[in-house]
């Protein structure tokens, strides 16, 4: 791969998939994210992490359009998708999962990766009611594309059949995975997807994080806690706490850097 | 109780693997071809047919409904606005209400003379189908950012504007003219007219059933075919988890208002009918009661399940215009009480749903994916050796 282990924080505003620039959002009167830059160079695998409450989730929440910032520019592959509805951005090539699962319970496996392709598919309700040719064609490519992407994340064939909301923890974690798969993203965010892991899950998941990014060409911007999946790895950590962002860099750098031991641990004496 | 139920379940079970896979739509065929011949085993003007005309026109609604609160959870409150814009589109573009205008479109001789709008048949039912579908799509805007309860409130007030509308119509003026004819009603409508079949009439109420039969097989026919599409996948993700549908890349606006639109464009080509067959276009009949009625149909039936529903339409509609009034009507008197079953009515609704909120919850038919959440259980916790985790996946293995 290409653009492995960035030399250092400033040599790589060229070339990143995604640019988030000072951004910030409030809530009422609580700034929650406050001017944070970053640049997801293209095929790389980036980490944020920080405190609970630090403002990961709502960066998240603001990269993929379900808030829009209060001031700032988020640029995806060259496009201001600043103040874009969240399918638009999907469609665009970011996918997410969530940091407390959300499938849909009632869907089976298969389906959940079904819809997961709605972006790349064409049918409205004429197609869907006249079933022409071309909606059927597109139905059985999606299930058949589903089907592989879920063999792909590791679920046995017999399982594709069940509800989502009967899957045990670990499968409901791929099924997710899967179904942003599904939508042939550019950019994957994960929001602490080792969540409830052991630690020999977290190795394997892990190593397919870089699978997938070998793989598909992806870019990978995870939200993590384990610090051993973090260090393991992301090429590139950053750090928030309070809302800001108080440090960048590899992540041997970024652990030793003063502010984020003291924003993990407290301050010294 | 739960005995009996464990041994109904049982047989059930032992029919299913007995029957060929193919019973289902043997049971369809079967179906169609009774409702086909039914209306011929009775008097051309029966009160019994007079009653399935109303029950399937019951039908059509409840299965308009189910799209908005069966597939896409939106709780909605207001379906008589619908009733009633399909009601009115037939009175004001098939009778001469309008009478200031005069247009004639494909319509049968002596109307040809007659002054107001007189649009054909087909046309009024098609015209009432995009005029709700429209106005489906506006109420359904301000409830975009609500969710459950508060959609229900926002859809009942926009039921009850309607109705209030239409009762004091006679005073809104358009071109001169009244919007509606109030408690009064429009009347005076045309008769429809179909090449074949002729001139409808209260006389002969065959043809009527007939031209229902077939726009509830029409129903049928799109639910069922949005139901197993993108689109009805898209409703049901959004009904599970809008926020994960949305960041799915699934159209929130549009795919909301669509499952709005669609939903209130049965209920206004169902509307049409039954005012074309009532005769009279009276809006002391869009009653809050009316959208409660079709809700109690499709929840009876199983929320989100297309045969559950049919089946608490057809139910619920019989039991309220055949059993109570002219079968049973008399019983409490058999009984030497001083009262008419007809008086209890409403408290028998009530019952029959408390009864079924506790014996059946999910409906009578529930829609499969209720029905697997219920009978399939917690799912098999394997235990998974530890390591293999993701490790399904070998290195060098093709991506998909």
């Amino acid at each position: 791969m290409s653009a492995q282990a960035p030399p250092a924080a400033e040599a790589i505003s060229n070339g990143a998939i995604l640019s988030a620039e000072q951004v910030s959002k409030d809530f009422g009167g609580l700034r929650a994210v406050s001017d944070v830059s970053i640049d997801i160079p293209l095929a790389s695998i980036v980490s944020i992490i920080g405190p609970n409450g630090a403002g990961k989730t709502t960066f998240f929440n603001m990269l993929t359009g379900l808030y829009k910032p209060t001031s700032g520019r988020i640029v995806f592959a060259e496009r201001d998708i600043t103040q874009s509805r969240p399918d638009k951005i999907t469609k665009l090539g970011v996918a997410r999962t969530f940091q407390n699962i959300r499938l849909f319970g009632a869907m089976t496996a298969l389906e959940n990766v079904v819809v997961g392709r709605h972006c790349r598919m064409r049918a409205g309700v004429f197609g869907a009611i006249t079933r022409a040719p071309w909606v059927r064609a597109e139905e059985r490519a999606a299930e058949e594309r589903a089907a592989e992407t879920l063999s792909y994340v590791g679920l046995k064939r017999r399982q594709f059949g069940q509800l989502a909301s009967n899957l045990s923890y670990g499968d409901q974690r791929r099924v997710e995975i899967a179904r942003a798969l599904a939508s042939d993203p550019k950019l994957l965010l994960l929001d602490e997807p080792t969540a409830g892991m052991n630690p020999q899950e977290s190795t394997a998941l892990t190593e397919f994080m870089r699978k997938m990014r070998n793989d598909l060409e992806l870019t990978i911007l995870l939200i993590e806690h384990d610090m051993k999946v973090v260090m393991g790895v992301s090429e590139r950590v950053t750090v928030l706490d309070h809302g800001e962002k108080i440090a960048e860099g590899p992540p041997a750098e970024v652990r030793g850097n003063p502010r984020v031991i003291e924003a993990y641990l407290g301050k010294q004496g | 109780m739960s005995e009996l139920l464990a041994v109904l379940r049982e047989w059930r079970a032992a029919i299913e693997r007995w029957l060929p896979p193919w019973w289902s739509r043997a049971l369809a065929v079967l179906l169609i071809g009774f409702g086909l011949l039914l209306p011929q085993l009775f008097s051309n003007a029966s009160n019994f047919v007079n009653t399935e005309i109303l029950s399937l026109t019951y039908v059509m609604f409840a299965l308009g409904l189910n799209i908005v609160v069966g597939f896409a959870g939106l709780l909605d409150l207001g379906y008589v606005a619908f009733f009633a814009l399909g009601s009115y589109a037939f009175g004001w573009l098939g009778s001469g209400f309008f009478y200031k205008a005069s247009v004639h479109i494909l319509v049968h001789g002596p109307t040809n003379s007659l002054p107001g709008i007189h649009l054909n048949f087909v046309l009024i039912l098609i015209c009432a189908g995009l005029l709700t579908a429209f106005a489906g799509a506006i109420i359904g805007v301000p409830t975009l950012r609500l969710r459950g309860d508060y959609i229900a409130i926002v859809t009942l007030a926009f039921g009850e504007i309607v109705r209030v509308i239409a009762l004091n119509g006679p005073q809104i003026k358009v071109f001169g003219m009244p919007l509606t004819g109030g408690e009064l009603g429009i009347s005076g409508t045309d008769p429809p007219y179909l090449p074949g079949i002729g001139m409808f009439s209260q006389l002969d109420i065959r043809p009527w059933y007939y031209v229902i039969f077939a726009l509830v097989l029409l129903t049928l026919f799109v639910n069922i075919r949005v139901r197993d599409s993108r689109l009805g996948r898209a409703w049901i993700a959004l009904r599970e988890d809008e926020v994960a549908a949305v960041s799915m890349g699934i159209p929130l606006v549009k795919t909301k208002l669509l499952a709005y639109a669609l939903g209130a464009a049965f209920g206004g080509i169902a509307g049409a009918f039954l005012g074309a067959y009532t005769t009279l276009i009276d809006a002391g009949e869009f009653q809050f009661g009316f959208s409660i009625f079709v809700l109690s149909m499709v929840i009876l039936g199983g929320l989100g399940s297309i045969w559950g529903v049919v089946l608490g339409a057809l139910l619920l509609a019989n039991i309220n215009y055949y059993l109570i009034p002219d079968v049973l009507n008399s019983l409490p008197g058999d009984f030497g009480l001083n009262f008419n079953l007809n008086e209890l009515q409403v408290s028998i609704f009530g019952f029959l749903l408390v009864l079924v909120m506790v014996l059946r919850p999910q409906g009578l038919i529930p829609e499969r994916r209720r029905k697997l959440e219920l009978t399939e259980g917690i799912g098999e916790l394997e235990l998974e050796e530890p390591g293999t985790a993701w490790s399904a996946v070998e290195p060098g293995e093709a991506a998909p």
